[in-house]
């Protein structure tokens, strides 16, 4: 039986950073000794916080210090620096061929991803490499194959299904909520669902209103569910493992705009954990919370700033549901100032809700009202000027990082 | 709505009663006369679309048809216990009776196995009993209890049994369907041999998303079977009303169909063993169960203003199920009515004792409020709805 969700228990604090995300991230800080030995750790509302026995450390090969040893580096690559460099969508595929390698109940069921190979090709290759009845083609028919993927997960397989843009998951909102979301608890227990949903959303180029959907504002009140966003090819491919080796269901939000974005990431295998949050940027004067496309927004806004002598700290929040708290806290803690920059609508976004936990549990903390900038409250209009007025774009982050600042 | 049964034993009335004489009657006797093999001709024959139909004449046994009168009389009686309890306000929220239709459920039960797999909408409290489900957990559920099956988070609609195949309970009507798919999709993946029966309403017959899983499974060569339980209401709207072609058999178009007498217990038993069959080498197949219900709709439906009385009494006449059974074991002679009424006493004694036993059961631990959520933890903390008294960290 695949083990179960391992955390990336990353132990060094990154020496230098900068504003520059080539460099890997190894995933959050935890500064405590306790979280050096890598059990979880639980902050309470109050400050306190315990060690607690963190029982989703079992077995398995996962190396916590993801820089290759020198040895496999100069057997494996011609380079000088260690891992390979590939895009967003080709990390994707290696996670989710990783996994498909490594359990055979892994399977993908999703619009033209088999032969067509993905309409992002994010699933190119695997259906030559694992036959129909691994890789499959669906008809145009979300309720009905999002609901057999449910129904195939409480019999133990672990379906990946794709949605070829995340606003078609629309119409398998029943399937995802009541099913995906709920058998879990309505049936006491008896069904687990390991499901993985994923697919591309968010605003991209002039796509037009009904193609821009941010679907994780939808699905955040579903109980039972579990949402991540991943922004980096580094933790693209390891929230997809992650997510597939999870026994809760995942929603893996990935992003039009990024698929082409390249970096290097390790040879070996590696997983982010789910839940916790990306340091970017530490920084000691305000704390800017973002995810998915909008962290290269905030972190071009962040150059800017920089410049101008502000010292911001920037997490990519990746987990949208459940938050991070723990990260987000330490950060609050340390800088007082909280600006959160979204892509969702600002009617009941991931940052209204962000902004309510943070209030709810860190208001001692605050010496300034949070800021949370998102999207208008607007279909996403086709004209491209209307379109970048939608979004928040980075003139406005410096804008709301000296107001905060004053 | 009358029903000409022919019986056509397999040998006469007369030598039958010799062979009786000649030991004393024990209706539970596990001698020679328990292994005789008779036949039984379904009340109707079956309607076929696209396929050659099973045969009329089923085979069984003694033992089978008394324990087809014992599971009915369980079921008949668990859901009119059911009705008394919701009018006592001990059941609450939405209940959906199932009586008039056991058939359906004892003679799927009668031809598959445990690991074949079935799948319902919220009529589901005979189907969990079928599928071994114990009167006790399903009452302790009904009410609410921790000892239910769903641990009292479910309720009516969602009745679970993972060890036997049992897979739900579901609200939203049409949902289940692709679900059952996905279980039989996984039942081919692992090529273990075994079918599913996805079960839905003639009102749910008509959503979207079956259509769209009756294409996926066709394509994939899936072994699911489609089962239509037509009452012939959708809550309030008769069939008719609600369906262009109420013919729901022949809905699959290119997938085969079978209309069957859903009160003939053995025209159940035989079209499910064919459908099974059928299925795991071709793919899948719709049956149409014609059946009733007695009840309205859920309790809180009197079930007498969209069709007369003297129907809902006529069809209790002349097709109960129950009643079917009785007068089989009588004209076989294989109890007595007097044997009959002492089995419905029995019966009737278990269900009111399971009941007792229910009633004095706990409620469920406030901290059960957070179980079961998330499969796996996250230390996040959770509160109930005042934030100060029920807390809990999520699992």
């Amino acid at each position: 039986m695949a083990a179960a969700l391992q955390t990336a228990a990353p132990l060094r604090a990154s020496s230098n950073l900068g504003a520059n995300s080539e460099r890997f991230r190894f995933g959050s800080l935890l500064r405590s000794p306790a979280g050096r030995k890598g059990s979880l750790l639980v902050v309470k509302s109050d400050g306190r916080h315990s060690v607690g026995f963190n029982t989703r450390l079992r077995g398995g090969n996962l190396i916590a210090n993801a820089v290759a040893a020198k040895s496999e580096a100069s057997a494996k690559s011609t380079d000088s620096k260690p891992g390979h460099e590939l895009l967003l969508f080709e990390a994707l595929r290696e996670g989710l061929e990783e996994e498909m390698d490594r359990d055979p109940r892994v399977c993908v069921m999703g619009e033209d991803v088999g032969h067509y190979g993905g309409s992002y090709k994010v699933t190119k290759g695997l259906a030559t490499k694992y036959g129909d009845l691994r890789v499959l083609d669906t008809p145009i028919a979300e309720n009905s194959f999002t609901g057999m993927g449910v129904g195939a997960a409480t019999m133990g397989l672990r379906p990946v299904v794709e949605g070829m843009n995340m606003g078609f998951l629309l119409l398998a909102f029943n399937q995802i909520s009541n099913n995906c979301g709920m058998l879990h608890y309505t049936s006491g227990g008896q069904f687990t669902i390991p499901i993985v949903i994923r697919g591309p959303g968010g605003v991209g180029r002039q796509l037009g209103a009904e193609h821009s959907q941010r679907l994780e504002s939808y699905f955040q009140s579903i109980p039972g569910l579990q949402m991540v966003a991943c922004s980096t090819p580094y933790n693209a491919k390891g929230l997809m493992k992650a997510a597939i080796r999870s026994e809760n269901p995942v929603v893996l939000f990935e992003h039009v705009l990024l698929y082409n974005l390249k970096e290097r990431i390790p040879d070996e295998d590696y997983i982010c954990c789910l839940e916790e949050a990306e340091m970017v940027r530490p920084g000691e004067q305000v704390t800017i919370l973002t995810y998915s496309r909008m962290r290269y927004h905030v972190m071009q806004a962040a150059k800017t700033l920089v410049n101008k002598g502000y010292d911001p700290e920037v997490i990519d929040i990746r987990s949208l549901k459940p938050f991070d708290l723990y990260t987000i806290g330490n950060s609050v803690k340390k800088t007082h100032r909280v600006l959160i920059v979204e892509e969702c609508m600002r009617t009941g976004g991931i940052g209204a809700s962000l902004r309510a936990a943070i209030i709810d549990n860190f208001w001692d903390y605050l010496d300034a009202p949070i800021l949370c900038l998102s999207s208008q409250d607007v279909p996403t209009p086709y004209a491209g000027s209307l379109e970048e007025w939608t979004l928040v774009q980075p003139a406005q982050i410096v804008a709301a990082v000296e107001q905060l600042c004053q | 709505m009358a029903a000409v049964r022919r019986l056509s034993p397999s040998f006469s009335a007369a030598s039958l009663r010799r062979i009786l004489l000649l030991r004393p009657f024990s209706s539970s006797s596990a001698d020679a006369a328990d292994q005789r093999v008779l036949t039984v001709e379904t009340s109707l024959p079956f309607i076929s679309h696209k396929i050659d139909p099973p045969s009329r004449s089923v085979d069984t046994n003694p033992n089978e048809l008394l324990s087809f009168f014992r599971d009915m009389s369980v079921m008949r009686r668990m859901e009119i216990a059911a009705d008394s309890l919701y009018k006592a306000k001990l059941i609450r929220g939405f209940c959906h009776l199932y009586d008039g239709q056991e058939a359906v459920a004892v003679g799927m039960e009668a031809a598959i196995t445990k690991r074949d797999g079935i799948i319902t909408a919220y009529r589901d409290h005979n189907i969990y009993l079928g599928r071994g489900g114990s009167l006790f957990e399903a009452f302790a559920e009904l009410m609410g209890r921790r000892a239910g099956c769903s641990r009292g988070k479910g309720g009516s609609m969602h009745f679970y049994k993972k060890d036997a195949g049992f897979y739900g309970g579901h609200g939203i009507v049409g949902a289940q369907v692709p679900l059952g798919c996905g279980v039989a999709f996984a039942q081919k993946y692992s090529k273990d041999g075994n079918v599913t029966f996805a079960m839905y309403g003639d009102g749910a017959a008509n959503q979207g998303q079956l259509f769209e899983a009756l294409n996926i499974s066709a394509l994939w060569d899936l072994p699911v079977i489609l089962v239509c339980e037509n009452n012939h209401y959708g809550m309030g709207t008769a069939e008719w009303r609600a369906a262009k072609s109420p013919a729901y058999y022949k809905r699959g178009d290119y997938v085969p169909g079978l209309k069957v007498d859903g009160m003939d217990v053995f025209a159940v038993k035989q079209a499910c063993k064919f459908a099974k069959d059928y299925a795991l080498k071709n793919g899948p197949l719709i049956l149409e169960m014609d059946t009733y219900r007695y009840h309205g709709h859920s309790m809180s439906d009197p079930g007498s203003t969209y069709r007369t009385r003297d129907e809902i009494s006529g069809v209790r006449q002349e097709r109960d199920p129950i009643e079917r059974i009785r007068k089989l074991i009588l004209s076989h002679e294989l109890a007595t009515a007097a044997e009959l009424k002492d089995t419905e006493k029995q019966v009737r004694k278990e269900v009111d004792e399971a009941i007792a036993q229910a009633k004095e059961s706990p409620m469920p631990d406030p901290s059960e409020l957070f179980t079961n959520v998330y499969v796996k933890g996250f230390g996040v903390e959770a509160f109930g709805a005042d934030r100060k008294e029920v807390k809990a960290f999520l699992p």
